[in-house]
């Protein structure tokens, strides 16, 4: 009889956009790979701003009603809280807390999640809706898939929906 | 996130290199030493700094 050694593998599939679920999801992101588990982040929907190159508001995708949500949503520094959001101030005023207790900012997680080779996906659905392409994300972003694909590279894993 | 960062920063280092962590004692001080050994680094100490702070240092 022979046995199979699976590597421990999480995927998380980043749906909400909101700061402090990013944070969670990049969290159990990283601690997971420095354990030596195969990690993938599927980002979907709102997560896609995550991982957008433009950090800020810009016109992006094409059509006018995708750079409109486009501008409206923002890159990954304009990320709500998903409770008591203050108009945009609270995830200033989180990020300030972070630091000031020495706990790493919504930035600094996706740097650790990068220079631990998580596997970044984005979602093809979403993009079509937005119009946007892969250029429109950070070069890490490994590939485009579709829940088909999805299903295949987080077979014998732990699935997650943040 | 103390592993995680510990883990990149030995990830930079050469098979026989040393690094020092300052870490606070909870989590950290229960994780990083545990952490490290299973995924094959090895505990070289665990001092204790002052306060809640400790020392630990790990050998590629």
């Amino acid at each position: 009889m022979s046995t199979t050694l699976h590597k421990k593998k999480l995927s998380i599939i980043s749906f909400s956009g909101d700061f402090d679920k990013l944070v969670a999801a990049f969290t159990l992101a990283t601690g997971s790979a420095a354990v030596g588990y195969d990690v993938n982040i599927f980002f979907t929907f709102w997560g896609l701003n995550a991982i957008k190159q433009k950090k800020s508001r810009a016109f992006t995708g094409k059509g006018f009603w995708a750079r409109f949500f486009g501008f409206l949503m923002g890159g990954i520094n304009n990320a709500p809280l998903s409770k008591l959001n203050f108009l945009g101030a609270s995830p200033k005023l989180m990020t300030y807390m972070m630091r000031k207790s020495n706990v790493a900012t919504l930035n600094e997680l996706v740097e650790a999640a990068i220079l631990l080779n998580i596997n970044l996906y984005a979602c093809e659905m979403s993009m079509q809706i937005m119009g946007l392409t892969k250029d429109d994300f950070i070069p890490e972003v490994k590939e485009v898939l579709g829940v088909a694909n999805f299903l295949k590279y987080s077979e014998d894993g732990d699935r997650l929906f943040i | 996130m103390t592993f995680v960062k510990t883990k990149i920063e030995l990830s930079k280092l050469q098979s026989g290199d040393r690094l020092e962590v300052l870490l606070v004692e909870g989590e950290p001080l229960e994780n990083v030493p545990r952490s490290s050994e299973e995924q094959g680094y090895k505990v070289i100490s665990v001092e204790h700094v002052k306060e809640n702070i400790h020392k630990i240092i790990i050998e590629k």
